[in-house]
């Protein structure tokens, strides 16, 4: 579905003046209708690969290809349009703009109370609470977070992004987000995520190292480490 | 009335037709329509150009809509208008003006309203400001808004400026004696070379009065704002001034704050954040499938709605 050809990513340190190396060689396929939870620890560059994925950032070298096509050039807005979609670690805050406002523009209509409800309703949201809300400071993480999802879920596509979707969400809401994973089944789905419980649900793994990346099928990858934070790729 | 009389007034007031209740439509300088009610009575000046708005006392769930417009080619307008508002009474006024010029001649609008809030009365005040036309003639817009506000009164005035105006310069001034209470709402968005200055002083004398200033503008291509509020604290009493503003191109927005606690038991804030559009606002509309260009449109539009 998705393949990366020996992509790499540098970004300029200030320090030293010097190209640190982010991303190196990256030579992975993540498999049409299956779950891939990408793991490894802070700074391993999890977040970096998703904005790869979905065009926000470009690779220092290396293509990325969607469906056999290369799209390593193509903008944000045409993999959106493509079909991919993403749900970002860190929900972006607008003012003057509402949870409608935003439905409207991810589900590409005029959002009724019910199409607004069926959105949130999944996100553990009540529609007519939020459905004028501006997304702004007055909305707590959580709250944020939970519409970032149904924004992603609005929009709809082949590929979904999750950065991080557990981040902020409390344990209720927690086995919800679950259930949404579940029912995305049919749809190729990649996670950034250190939560064991996401991890169960994942079909493949890639493990994201300082010295480099593993990736393979859940129980090739997860068996052979306890904990994904403290996991070095020398062990597995 | 002309189609785009209709169209100035439907700009401006949301006026369809002519309005019910108190109303006051004035075209280049004259009144062209104007009805009284027994509660709302509207009375022309004798001494100068403008008009009397007599709310009665208690009056509830009213409206009155006087709009402006000028269509004459190089026509300035200079009127009067004084709000007389009971004691008790809640109301809901449209001002506003639209300027049509289609001539290299300057058109312009002085409005001068005097409000006089009656005890325990409310009133939201809506007024909007448009320009509309070809070429380079000015649509220049200088309103003026005195505010005197007694105990236990609230007013809600939200001004509105979406574009065309080619230069404006809007002072408004306000005394609140006890437990008054007054918000005021600014939007303005300038392209091209237009100018727009905002001038607030609000004089806060007895306890508990209270403002709230939030100003909203995006400035665009050459165009150039100027934001300055002063808000004078004199008694226990709350003051609130927050400017924010949106610059793109070669746009430039000034904001000059003044907070004055001249009691100890004054609190005034102020807040201003001036800049360009947040990139990670456009990424994520661009995430939903915009442009770069429509996710722009979009974050100006919401920010100003």
């Amino acid at each position: 579905m998705i393949k990366l050809k020996d992509v790499s990513y540098y970004v300029l340190d200030e320090k030293t003046n010097a190209q640190k190396e982010i991303l190196k060689d990256i030579n992975i396929e993540f498999k049409k209708n299956k779950i891939t939870v990408i793991t490894g620890h802070n700074g391993s560059g999890k977040s970096t690969l998703m904005k790869l994925l979905m065009g926000i950032s470009k690779p220092t070298s290396g293509e990325i290809y969607y469906n056999g096509t290369n799209i390593t050039d193509l903008s944000v807005t045409a993999r959106a349009n493509l079909g991919i979609t993403m749900a970002f670690q860190q929900p972006v805050r607008f003012k003057g703009l509402t949870v409608k406002n935003l439905l409207d523009v991810a589900s590409a209509k005029t959002t009724n109370l019910n199409d607004v409800c069926e959105y949130l309703s999944t996100v553990g949201l009540c529609a007519k609470e939020y459905i004028n809300r501006e997304l702004d400071g007055t909305l707590s993480g959580g709250e944020l977070k939970r519409i970032e999802l149904a924004m992603a879920l609005a929009k709809g596509g082949e590929v979904f992004l999750f950065d991080e979707p557990e981040a902020g969400i409390d344990l209720w809401s927690f086995e919800e987000l679950i259930k949404i994973f579940k029912k995305l089944k049919n749809k190729t789905i990649i996670i950034v995520s250190h939560q064991n419980k996401i991890l169960e649900i994942a079909d493949y793994v890639l493990l994201l190292n300082n010295i480099g990346y593993k990736m393979g099928k859940k129980d090739e990858i997860l068996g052979k480490i306890e904990n994904s934070k403290c996991a070095r790729l020398s062990e597995v | 009335m002309e189609k785009i009389d209709e169209e100035l007034l439907q700009q401006i007031a949301d006026l369809h037709q002519v309005p019910t209740g108190s109303y006051n439509i004035r075209k280049n300088g004259k009144s062209i329509g104007s009805a009284s009610t027994k509660e709302i009575e509207i009375v022309p000046k004798t001494n100068k150009s403008g008009i009397d708005i007599i709310v009665k006392p208690n009056v509830k769930n009213k409206s009155v809509h006087i709009p402006v417009i000028v269509t004459e080619a190089g026509f300035k307008d200079l009127v009067y208008n004084d709000f007389y508002i009971g004691d008790g009474a809640d109301v809901f006024i449209v001002a506003g003006c639209g300027i049509h010029n289609d001539s290299t001649k300057a058109s312009g609008h002085d409005g001068i309203h005097t409000f006089h809030i009656g005890k325990n009365s409310k009133v939201k005040y809506i007024e909007k400001h448009l320009g509309l036309g070809k070429n380079m003639g000015g649509k220049i817009l200088n309103p003026t808004t005195n505010i005197i506000m007694e105990d236990g009164s609230e007013f809600e005035m939200e001004t509105i400026q979406l574009g065309g105006v080619t230069s404006s310069n809007r002072l408004t001034n306000a005394k609140l004696k006890k437990d008054a209470k007054l918000i005021i709402k600014e939007k303005i968005l300038t392209t091209d070379n237009q100018t727009a200055t905002t001038k607030f002083k609000v004089v806060l004398v007895k306890d508990g009065a209270s403002v709230n200033v939030i100003s909203r503008s995006v400035a665009k291509d050459n165009s150039k704002q100027k934001f300055v509020s002063k808000i004078v604290g004199d008694a226990n009493c709350f003051g609130h001034v927050e400017c924010d503003g949106i610059i793109l191109n070669n746009a430039r927005i000034v904001s000059i704050p003044e907070i004055d606690a001249k009691n100890v038991n004054a609190s005034l804030v102020h807040e201003a954040a001036i800049g360009k559009i947040a990139g990670e606002e456009i990424t994520k509309l661009m995430t939903l499938g915009l442009t770069q260009t429509e996710a722009e449109d979009l974050i100006i539009k919401g920010y100003l709605n």
